[in-house]
């Protein structure tokens, strides 16, 4: 009789710790009875028990964390096994009958039943375990299964609860859900006989992100319906609560499997914003430039130029991109953030990146995001300027390779040949993966974003 | 210009012989009577019986004079009427062809190439409509081409002349009279890779040679359905072109293997057991596959056209994989 | 314009850009940047509600001197 094993409650729970048991040894425990609730990590849940018997031991403590797959708890055979009652102490030896030195599950499994009793046992759908043998040291004969058979049906074992059974799903969905995070057991199949396959994953783990942020929810209109307003603020707080959960997820599994590193140069910005104020006076209101289209401008050429830091890491291999797909950071108001992608960045002069970015920022907060911009990024921009910081050392957003950082436009004394004066700066960083490039790749990356905005003219 | 498959290969042979005076062609009837399926039709009046010569009726025989021509100095082309009849010379070509280089020690190269009619749709029934190739396919030492297109027939026949081993391409015997445009300057193409002849998003239907007009065909009737398919064409039987199949799958994450030969043991089994190996993680749906019917391929023309890989049955096939399937 | 009518203004152009503001108990000194969390972008929204719904079109040199709601109350009233 096999031992109760830590179960895996999700494709990324790798350990569990008892929290409290529900059983006792010497309990008759079904398949399916709740026996324990385990701490996974993220949540406390219950967990059932896969084997039927008796059970005889702890075999971990309350509280003591154990990777999934390790034997928590032992059960032996049938209550006839057992003497009646719970041992002396909670964590006890096995409570043993036929012989001194053995469980009882021990001997039913040692005991010899040749393979056409076991056979013949099968066809009748007797229980080998079950049956006294009266063959020698206790050998199950043909007879015993006969009689055995002829006894009846297995009645008394309870029949199996219904296991909630998890979907077929195509080899590539399983890899795409594990690299994902997102649940199989959770989504509806669309493929062939209703499996699950990998384009069903991508839209789960995109529609994790594309939810409705709470930036998105209507006004409230003078007069408005308060309860309206109230069920919508629960059901916002819910969805920035979930995008929150999913944005965990990304990180930590950025933080786990990429080696970052991480560069930082401070940029002169005098005559990038010089020039984009020359270019504003010319400009209505709705045409102006920001400087985070100059930025992003620069940045999208540079990587265009540093290919290591423009691509997806994908099955253990850089896939290095011709275009740049521009992920751009947007903090959605009420919490949580998206990073869209503006598609063929580096070959958009910063007016059209500025209407892009109008475009998708507006969209992004409207909840109103494209698939493809979801998903297809080669590279991120995160501009924390306007929230008053220097500097930003990001998280790479898996499976993208970099991550580049924009902090706040500030007036720092500058020197300038043998000379000091007044400079707008600005710090810009970048997160980079160790796997595909090094710092003095990294380094050029930044350079050249440097020297694209000393000409922005050429942008 | 304006031009027929089998213009294209006799095009490919005439410049073969106007470029390499080492290169000739023998075979059962390519002389006098033009070859079984007309392809050297002209070809002795213009090169002369030294160049073009008409043999016995003994496969074993020509096909080991052209082995032993290949050996001398030569670069012969052998043609063989149809690949069931190969199989009196599989002798030569398994146990000799293949293997000398290796048994010499890399001393004897056997630069032969033999060119033989495949496949069925013809009523030519039982002994003349099988696809073996995929048989010899099998065998270490053999180059194996499938030209299915006009380019690939005026192509191909020079490269594989080009190469020091034996080299066997086989001619679907439906394809001789298919009539399309080719380039005025179309000459050698390479025999190495396998080509995306139709692309697409959500399934590939991987095939060869006759099979080629099936799936592109299914294709387009399954592109009136919404389904998107790829078609990649092998071109090379052996050696398969890994990466672009590895490709096409990584791209749909579905694949139908289309294959004029029987299904059990065959080349289909070798593509599907190999995107198995290499493209498991990329994949949405079983591998599918449509081949003949494992019966000898019948003369009657519906159990004929029945037997064979059907437009009908790609689509279907296409239509289970992507999950679509009625 | 007067002021009342600047600041209804004003705040209809917030309410829209920052929907999840409580436009009514707003205090007039609260910063848009710091307070209101606007980025850049926000910010040019805003300028451009308010010049569709006032004529009022803020100059790039004036940016740096709009910086709370009240600011921006008081220039569009001096100017519309």
């Amino acid at each position: 009789m096999p031992d109760l094993r830590m179960p895996s409650l999700g494709a990324d729970m790798e350990r569990g710790k008892v929290v409290e048991w529900l059983v006792r040894p010497g309990d008759y425990v079904h398949r399916g009875d709740l026996i324990a609730e385990v701490d996974t990590e993220k949540t406390v849940m219950e967990i059932e028990s896969f084997e039927e018997g008796v059970l005889a031991e702890y075999l971990v403590e309350l509280g003591q964390t154990v990777p999934v797959g390790t034997p928590i708890a032992r059960v032996t055979g049938t209550p006839a096994d057992v003497p009646a009652g719970p041992p002396a102490t909670p964590i006890a030896t096995p409570p043993d009958v036929a012989s001194p030195d053995g469980a009882a599950a021990t001997a039913a499994a040692e005991r010899a039943v040749p393979p056409p009793i076991r056979h013949l046992a099968h066809r009748l759908d007797v229980d080998v375990d079950h049956i006294d043998g009266t063959g020698p040291a206790g050998a199950v004969t043909r007879a015993d299964v006969e009689a055995a058979a002829s006894a009846g049906p297995r009645s008394s074992a309870p029949p199996e609860p219904a296991a909630a059974r998890p979907p077929r799903s195509s080899p590539r969905a399983r890899r795409l859900a594990d690299e994902l995070g997102v649940d199989l057991a959770r989504l509806t199949g669309t493929g062939p006989d209703g499996a699950v396959i990998g384009d069903d994953v991508r839209r789960a783990a995109e529609g994790r992100l594309e939810e409705r942020p709470a930036g998105a929810v209507p006004a409230p209109t003078a007069g408005g319906d308060g309860a309206d307003v109230r069920g919508e603020r629960a059901r916002a707080a819910e969805r920035t609560a979930s995008l929150r959960r999913a944005i965990g997820s990304l990180m930590a599994r950025s933080k786990r499997e990429i080696p970052h590193y991480y560069l930082s140069t401070t940029i002169d910005l005098s005559s990038a914003l010089e020039w984009m104020r020359d270019e504003n006076a010319d400009l209505p209101l709705a045409e102006r430039l920001v400087p985070a289209a100059l930025l992003l401008a620069a940045s999208a050429r540079a990587a265009k130029q540093v290919p290591e830091m423009n691509g997806l890491f994908v099955d253990g291999a850089f896939r290095p991109s011709d275009a740049v797909h521009l992920g751009v950071a947007v903090a959605l108001r009420g919490g949580g953030l998206v990073a869209p992608a503006i598609h063929d960045a580096e070959r958009l002069a910063p007016g059209e990146l500025m209407s892009a970015l109008r475009d998708v920022v507006a969209r992004a907060r409207a909840g109103r995001l494209r698939r493809t911009e979801m998903s297809d990024p080669t590279i991120t921009v995160t501009n924390l300027g306007d929230l008053g910081v220097e500097s930003v050392f990001g998280v790479i957003y898996a499976p993208q390779v970099a991550l580049v950082g924009f902090g706040r436009v500030v007036e720092r004394p500058w020197a300038i040949e043998g000379l000091l004066g007044v400079r707008p700066v600005v710090t810009a960083t970048l997160s980079a993966d160790h796997r595909v490039s090094d710092g003095l790749r990294g380094g050029r990356f930044l350079a050249l974003v440097d020297e694209l905005l000393q000409k922005p003219e050429e942008l | 210009m304006r031009t027929t498959y089998r213009e294209a290969m006799r095009a490919a042979m005439r410049e073969a012989m106007q470029r390499d005076e080492r290169v000739f062609l023998m075979g059962e009837d390519v002389g006098r009577y033009g070859g079984g399926f007309a392809v050297s039709l002209g070809l002795l009046e213009e090169f002369g019986p030294r160049r073009i010569r008409d043999t016995p009726l003994s496969e074993a025989a020509f096909v080991g004079a052209g082995i032993g021509a290949a050996l001398g100095g030569m670069r012969p082309i052998v043609e063989v009427m149809t690949v069931n009849f190969s199989l009196l010379a599989l002798d030569q070509i398994v146990n000799n062809a293949a293997t000398l280089l290796h048994m010499s020690g890399g001393q004897f190269n056997v630069p032969l190439v033999i060119r033989m009619t495949t496949g069925g749709g013809r009523q030519l029934a039982a002994q003349h409509s099988h696809s073996l190739e995929g048989w010899l396919a099998h065998i270490p030492g053999l180059r194996i081409l499938a030209p299915a297109t006009l380019e690939d027939a005026r192509g191909m026949l020079w490269t594989a002349l080009e190469d020091p081993d034996p080299v066997l391409i086989f001619e679907h015997g439906s394809l001789y009279n298919v009539e399309g445009d080719l380039a005025d300057d179309a000459g050698a193409v390479d025999i190495d890779r396998a080509v995306v002849r139709r692309a697409g998003a959500d399934l590939s239907l991987i095939t060869y040679g006759g099979t080629l007009s099936t799936a592109l065909d299914a294709a387009e009737a399954l592109a009136a359905d919404g389904i998107d398919a790829e078609v990649l064409d092998l071109r090379s039987l052996r050696p398969l072109d890994d990466a672009a199949i590895r490709a096409t799958v990584a791209k749909t994450h579905r694949a139908v293997v289309v294959d004029e030969g029987w299904r059990s043991g065959s080349l289909s089994a070798e593509v599907s057991a190999r995107i198995t190996e290499s493209a498991f993680f990329d994949l949405d749906a079983p591998v599918g596959r449509v081949c003949s019917l494992e019966v000898p391929i019948p003369y009657a023309r519906h159990l004929e056209e029945a037997a064979l890989p059907s437009v009908a049955r790609v689509a279907e096939a296409a239509r289970e994989a992507v999950g679509a399937g009625a | 314009m007067n002021e009342t009518d600047a600041r209804s203004a004003v705040l209809q152009a917030l309410r829209e850009v920052a929907p999840d503001v409580e436009a009514e108990d707003l205090d007039p000194g609260a910063r848009l940047r710091q307070d209101l969390e606007l980025d850049s972008l926000d910010f040019l929204r805003l300028l451009e509600l308010l010049a569709a719904s006032t004529g009022v079109a803020a100059q790039e040199e004036d940016y740096a001197s709009l910086t709370t709601v009240q600011s921006l109350v008081d220039y569009v009233a001096a100017r519309a």
